[in-house]
């Protein structure tokens, strides 16, 4: 008997990154089947396919044995293929049951048969185990519930395979619980769930069989007691090492820079709004390059818009060069010495419609001003600079920055900061959506400000980018530093041990600094 | 710069065809009146410009408009107070009106939409309860103040032809409110944080402040506005003195290449807006063939006319670049 479903040599190509090589997959009637690996690995691109929200280039599906082609979400549903999202796509304006039902209400008279709705929603609620009542507004259930409706709604179509990207990622202890109930009881009665997950703990507990990805194609499967977490981490990682980027002078080689030498930034007992319960305690020096590491959710990026004071500190202290300082705001942060190039370079670090000068000088402008005057002078000569220096190609500064390549633009973020001469570079991905030449010579960028003496603090999904430009790295996992790794530690297994929570490893990694 | 070229063409074109199809257009007397008018709504224009460069948008100015209409005439007469202290309280409940919609906005994130129409309802009903629905004027009082409206300053050399005060004070207007969009930190700010809020406040902007800024500005314009009208007709009903105003106000900004999105526009084009919609006007009331009361109607095409060609000119602009970029 053919499997349910059955994927082979899927390709998907992406401008500038090619997503999926050939990748293949089967999926048994009734079976749990977990898709892991690491940031980027294609897992999200692979499940988008299968339930028709994203095309692909080349490759069969087979559905019980016949080749079909799945283009649509209206066609994966005719074969059963349900997408549960990781934002949830429900109306949370509507009622529980006028969700399961959208766009195919029962009508009577030409109106919608309300009652009809409430009975059969009823039944599905029940197949999730789900105690509300189907009148109930969607936006007055819980996270976990809502994920439940969710799935009571793919059932109600009579999906057989359910694929869930990061289900528990939101949820909490409590209610994943309650899922991994309704996912086995699904599974008995022989719905298959396809489940991407990084948090290898509930991999094992759930599932029959793994299917390992790495860079976009197939790098292992596992069944049943070889699901460990050694193996797991062992086939999720093996790269390459050699082509990465390396840093090129280190503190450890110059010597101006001692190990002695007071720490620039200070962090202690540091809590987050994001994850108010952890206490977050690390340091950097002058002229130190420090990577954070972790898997989407970790963290990262709300540790360094706290330092930045977006989303100011709820408790803990933020010291520079000894003194406390308070951060309330990103104008205290850039008083401090802080300057921060952000996740979303779009949204928040650029503005697109502006010229490339005026972006550049946006954030030194109250500095350069009399009485609160332009000066022209300042404004050009720091676009002159900044694109020689920085090397940004743009016709001209008056050019807007909209109409940069992705790695042109992100120079421009840089610039804009470089001219107030930051003593702590704090980067959210820097280079992400970036070609390869790009990335390099941001690379060269940040290393050379390293050697200038500012401490540099950057986030990166990026594997290669951490092991080639950290001398320390701080690994977290769900808002707490699960490890710091020194230079000679660093490895991608040590990271994705720390990365997904082992704690067996914690013990035998250094912890945070004394 | 092309907008502008565009929308001093329309004018042009609408002046010329005016003065074809009426021989009363170029008269001194009409073209004074122009002037005159073209600078009370003009202040007002050039106020509501800042805050749609925010992304935001301002609904009171008409009844601040009257608030102040009816207050300083009531304040002066009514309860005899003394020049010095109204015009103190005319100034103070104008930037008050301004600060009270930016921190809403701002600090309680209310759309701008929502909080600047209920000051519409809010100082309107004001106006009408602390005059309890009377006319209010200056009677044959006040010349002094009231030449800052009426006056008119002559041009030697054209017999009988004077510039109107409330022209040259729009003027003044005009360039302090084009140099701090264009040579200060702040305008720049202000356009920045239009286009793009977030981005903005990551580069170290006060972005509220900057926003409530906008709003102040706004509100005192339409106080000064408020002030000059009622000085230049002598009397206003509380009931509809400044009625729609924020809409000519609003209309003119568009009209003069400001984006409801924000983060665009400038003084030379909003004053250019003013004109036309004033122009228009006249011109609904000279040439015969118009029939009057479609007014409405016309100003409302000519305005969707304007914004439809910009968009068909911007799409087609787009749709060459792309071809030329494809053949390259």
């Amino acid at each position: 008997m053919p499997p349910l479903l059955e994927v082979r040599g899927i390709v998907k190509q992406f401008p500038g990154v090619k997503a999926l090589r050939e990748v293949s997959l089967t999926v048994a009637r009734g079976e749990v089947l977990a898709v892991v690996g690491e940031n980027g690995a294609g897992k999200s691109t692979l499940m988008k396919i299968l339930a028709g929200v994203q095309s692909y280039d080349s490759g069969t599906l087979l559905v019980e044995g016949v080749a079909t082609r799945i283009d649509s979400v209206e066609a994966a549903l005719e074969h059963g293929i349900a997408l549960i999202h990781q934002e949830l796509n429900l109306a949370d304006n509507l009622s529980v049951g006028a969700n399961l039902f959208l766009g195919r209400e029962p009508r009577r008279w030409g109106m919608i048969d309300q009652g009809r709705i409430t009975r059969e929603a009823r039944a599905f609620l029940d197949r999730v185990g789900l105690d509300v009542d189907p009148r109930t507004l969607v936006s007055d259930l819980s996270i976990g519930r809502q994920q439940m409706v969710e799935i009571a709604k793919a059932l109600s179509v009579d999906a057989r395979i359910l694929i869930m990207d990061e289900p528990t990622s939101s949820l909490t202890q409590h209610e994943s619980e309650q899922l991994k109930g309704v996912i086995r009881d699904l599974s008995r009665r022989g719905v298959s769930i396809v489940y991407i997950s990084h948090r290898l703990g509930e991999v094992r507990e759930l599932a029959h069989r793994v299917s390992v990805l790495r860079d976009g194609a197939n790098a292992g499967e596992l069944c049943g007691a070889e699901i460990t977490h050694e193996n797991l981490v062992r086939l999720m990682v093996g790269r390459d090492v050699s082509q990465f980027y390396r840093r090129s002078t280190s503190p450890s080689l110059t010597p101006s820079i001692t190990a002695s030498e007071a720490p620039w930034l200070q962090v202690r007992g540091l809590r987050t709004s994001a994850h108010p319960r952890e206490t977050l305690d690390f340091e950097v020096r002058a002229g130190e390059i420090v990577g954070i590491a972790g898997l989407v959710g970790a963290g990262r990026t709300e540790l360094l818009e706290t330092l930045f004071g977006i989303d100011p500190a709820i408790a803990g202290e933020i010291l520079v060069n000894g003194v406390p300082r308070a951060i309330l705001c990103p104008r205290d942060a850039i008083d401090a010495g802080f300057a921060l190039v952000p996740e979303d370079r779009k949204g928040q670090g650029i503005i697109l419609a502006m010229a490339v000068r005026s972006n550049l000088s946006l954030a030194g402008l109250h500095q350069h001003q009399r009485h609160g005057f332009l000066q022209t002078a300042f404004e050009n000569q720091l676009s002159t600079q900044s694109i020689r220096d920085l090397n940004i190609k743009t016709p001209n500064p008056e050019q807007e920055v909209g109409f940069l390549s992705g790695g042109n633009q992100q120079k421009v973020v840089l610039g804009k900061w470089l001219a107030l001469e930051p003593r702590i570079l704090l980067l959210d991905e820097p280079t992400r959506g970036i070609d390869v030449g790009a990335k390099a010579e941001i690379y060269r960028i940040m290393e050379s400000l390293a050697a200038r003496g500012v401490a540099i603090l950057f986030a990166s999904s990026e594997m290669e980018e951490v092991l080639g430009l950290s001398d320390r790295t701080l690994v977290m996992h769900e808002g707490r530093i699960r490890g710091v790794l020194s230079r000679s530690e660093l490895s991608e297994e040590a990271i994705m041990r720390l990365a997904t929570g082992d704690s067996s490893s914690v013990d035998r990694l250094p912890q945070t600094l004394p | 710069m092309k907008k502008l070229l565009g929308i001093f063409c329309l004018l042009t074109v609408v002046c010329v065809a005016t003065a074809l199809m009426s021989d009363q257009f170029v008269t001194k007397y009409n073209i004074e009146n122009l002037l005159r008018r073209t600078g009370l709504f003009g202040i007002l224009s050039v106020g509501v410009a800042f805050v749609i460069i925010t992304s935001g948008i301002d609904l009171s100015i008409g009844s601040v408009v009257c608030l102040i209409g009816v207050g300083l005439p009531w304040m002066l007469t009514t309860l005899k107070l003394p020049m010095a202290v109204s015009l103190l309280a005319v100034l103070g409940v104008s930037l008050g009106v301004g600060w009270a919609h930016g921190l809403l906005v701002t600090k309680l994130r209310i759309q701008p939409f929502v909080v600047t129409l209920c000051g519409l309802l809010i100082y309107r009903g004001l106006a009408r309860g602390i005059t309890r629905d009377q006319t209010m004027g200056f009677g044959n009082d006040f010349k002094g103040l009231r030449w800052l409206a009426t006056e008119k300053i002559p041009v030697p050399g054209i017999e009988g032809f004077g510039i109107p005060v409330p022209f040259i004070l729009m003027i003044l207007v005009a360039i302090l409110a084009a140099i701090l969009l264009n040579k200060t930190i702040y305008g720049r700010y202000l356009l920045a944080l239009g286009r793009n809020e977030d981005a903005a406040r990551y580069s170290g902007i006060n972005t509220h402040r900057m926003i409530i800024m906008a709003y102040v500005i706004c509100a005192a314009m339409a106080g000064l506005g408020g002030m000059l009208f009622v000085l230049d007709v002598n009397s206003a009903q509380p009931a509809d003195f400044g009625n729609f105003y924020e809409l000519y106000a609003i209309a003119a900004a568009v009209l003069g290449g400001c984006s409801l999105r924000g983060g665009q526009g400038t003084i030379v084009g909003v004053i250019l807006g003013t004109a036309l919609m004033q122009v228009l006007r006249t011109m609904i009331t000279l040439v015969d063939a118009l029939p009057k009361n479609i007014e409405y109607a016309i100003i409302g095409a000519v305005i969707l006319g304007g914004v439809v060609t910009d968009e068909v000119v911007k799409r087609y602009i787009a749709q060459r670049k792309a071809a030329k970029q494809l053949q390259a």
